[in-house]
């Protein structure tokens, strides 16, 4: 598709004028939150001020263990609830809307541990991300005629997809069944079964072995030109610096960085709070702080 | 011994009204906990609520039965909102909670009102027009191969098993679907059920309510069957056999709990009359007549432990879907 290529270029283009700091306003921004708050006890595991998502872009989320990227994702994606803050997606402020409802207007994310669902085969998986199906209605259910060509059609478009993540001979496979990665691969598939406008995908790549990295690689890039917005959070530098357009650093809750993956990387801030292996140890000890608050909490 | 006998006893039962009514009432629970992960350990309690609402409709109110029906299948509906709506956005073991202490405090509350007949219950020509629909000849019995049933009874199990066929079919349509699909992705990982659009808690709502109301159907066939509700009969007892018969049977299978009750009441009545027969002609000769009752439940139960063992997806089940590595 040259059409959304083009946009997707120009999306990109202009992360690369912008002056990197953290909270920068973005040319198109998907995705806009505002002093975003997430209190586990008397620890503060998000507290982000403002960030903004470049649409058409790969924005990558990184930072040490304990930072709260994953807990920003779940209270951006519904899954948590945030002590403050607004957030808005396309304009429309989401603040702590259910995941279902924002995962129908197009924004839909995976897991860090993956959620494939054993007992369903591989195919049934797919076809639980179909949006607007009559069939998931209770006495349309029990009426076949009502449902099985829309469920043809979108068997048809689960097994293209199948297709380009290599899993279609697994289609008639319980989805247990799988290797870890090919349940990574499974859960994005998944997750385009939406159509969706912006994906985020929390640790796409770990347990993933080098092979199926690279291909998960394309597979991101790949979204990216058909116009869907990604943003990852991820640990795996390389693939961090080979894939993404933009790169947002954490540490502690809130964003110390922001930038092109060239100039986070050098930014001395980012290289003494996640890089550097000299503080490794002092960051730790604020990772096991989060765990510990999160015990006391629940 | 007479092993004719015992055999004929047996197979009566494995297809008479009460494995009718454990079958009406497991197909309900098998929709909730084997496609829906739904815990629910006071299935009885919608029973009871089915028993009773045709039982004080036709007895004490005077209405006739089939408006009866109607009214126990609303009361149904109501106890499952009642008990889903608070619960089901908690974990499932909440759920557990709630449907045990419920069906405690229904039975309790059936014996200490007079209009629900107190510990006494409701007696009565509950199945009066049910009675009037027969459609046999007036036969003295009717002979089924080495069973034979009387007329009144013959209709109650041709009636009872032609409700469980339309519920094994409106189970099968149901499971087939995508409805029946959100269903299971709901058993596997609501979060990841959610994540795809779906708003888990409704569909958790409808199969409580599906599978109530399939219960309640149970209570009524059984307050038609006996022409009496006992508030004693819907001790939580029941809802752990309809789990006994599921997980015999196989949980998530359409012809699971037909299989499973059948096979539970087959197998109880057998050893029961076995020890009688035995007793009484001399042959077992370390237990006395008393002792039986119980000691045939301890012999089922160490059946059903070896079936754990050796065979833990039940009849149906398949073994290699159990065993998936569910995390």
């Amino acid at each position: 598709m040259p059409a959304d290529a083009v946009i997707g270029n120009a999306a990109v283009e202009a992360l690369k004028n912008l002056d990197p700091h953290p909270g920068v306003a973005k040319p198109d921004p998907v995705l806009v939150a505002d002093g975003v708050v997430r209190q586990f006890g008397g620890l503060r595991a998000v507290d982000v001020s403002h960030l903004e998502v470049q649409r058409g872009a790969i924005t990558a989320l990184i930072g040490p263990n304990g930072a709260g990227k994953s807990t920003f994702f779940n209270v951006i994606s519904g899954f948590d609830t945030a002590n403050e803050g607004t957030w808005s997606y396309n304009n429309q402020t989401i603040t702590n809307t259910a995941p279902n409802k924002l995962a129908r207007r197009g924004l839909v994310r995976t897991f860090q541990l993956t959620k494939s669902l054993s007992r369903l085969t591989v195919l049934q998986n797919m076809l639980l991300g179909a949006k607007g199906q009559t069939g998931e209605n209770l006495f349309s259910a029990i009426f076949k005629f009502s449902w099985s060509a829309q469920e043809q059609a979108n068997t048809k478009r689960a097994m293209e997809l199948l297709g380009r993540f290599n899993l279609a001979q697994k289609s008639a496979d319980f989805a247990g069944s799988l290797s870890g990665g090919q349940r990574k691969l499974l859960e994005m598939a998944r997750a385009l079964m939406l159509n969706p406008d912006l994906v985020m995908l929390d640790e796409p790549m770990a347990g993933v072995n080098p092979a199926l990295k690279q291909s998960l690689l394309d597979h991101i890039r790949d979204i990216r030109e058909e116009g869907t917005t990604v943003m990852f959070v991820e640990h795996d530098m390389d693939m961090v610096r080979d894939v993404s357009d933009w790169v947002v650093v954490m540490a502690q809750g809130a964003i110390i960085s922001e930038g092109t993956p060239a100039s986070v990387m050098r930014d001395q801030r980012v290289i003494d709070a996640y890089l550097g292996a000299h503080h490794d140890d002092a960051l730790t000890d604020s990772g096991q702080s989060l765990t510990t608050a999160e015990e006391t909490d629940a | 011994m007479d092993f004719g006998f015992i055999l004929s006893q047996s197979l009566t039962q494995a297809i008479g009204v009460t494995a009718i009514i454990y079958c009406l009432a497991a197909i309900g629970l098998n929709i909730q906990f084997g496609y829906g992960g739904l815990l629910n350990f006071g299935q009885v309690a919608f029973v009871a609520v089915g028993a009773y609402a045709v039982g004080v409709v036709v007895v004490e109110v005077g209405l006739s039965l089939w408006l009866a029906i109607l009214i126990a299948i609303l009361a149904a509906t109501v106890l499952a909102l009642l008990l889903g709506v608070p619960t089901l956005r908690l974990r499932a073991d909440y759920l557990a909670i709630v449907t045990i202490a419920a069906s405690e405090i229904l039975r309790f509350l059936a014996k200490s009102f007079d209009f629900l007949g107190g510990s006494q219950g409701i007696t009565g020509s509950i199945g009066g027009d049910f009675s009037d629909l027969n459609p046999l000849p007036d036969w003295e019995r009717f002979e089924l191969g080495p069973i034979s049933f009387t007329r009144v009874d013959m209709w109650l199990v041709l009636a009872g098993w032609l409700v469980i066929a339309i519920l094994t079919v409106l189970t099968f349509l149901l499971m087939r679907s995508p409805w029946g699909r959100v269903v299971k992705g709901v058993r596997e990982d609501e979060d990841a059920v959610r994540s795809l659009g779906k708003n888990t808690y409704l569909f958790k709502l409808q199969i409580l309510i599906i599978g109530g109301v399939f219960g309640s159907f149970a209570g009524m066939y059984s307050a038609i069957a006996k022409g009496a509700v006992q508030p004693d009969g819907f001790v939580p007892d029941f809802t752990f056999f309809l789990y006994v018969m599921l997980i015999l049977g196989g949980t998530a299978r359409v012809m699971g709990p037909l299989l499973g009750a059948a096979i539970f009441w087959f197998l109880l009545v057998f050893v029961e009359q076995f020890l009688k027969e035995g007793v009484s002609s001399g042959v077992i000769t370390f237990i006395s007549t008393t002792q039986i009752g119980p000691v045939r439940f301890i012999l089922v139960g160490v059946g059903l432990m070896a079936l754990i063992v050796f065979r833990p997806e039940g009849i149906l089940g398949d073994r290699k879907e159990l065993m998936l590595d569910a995390r």
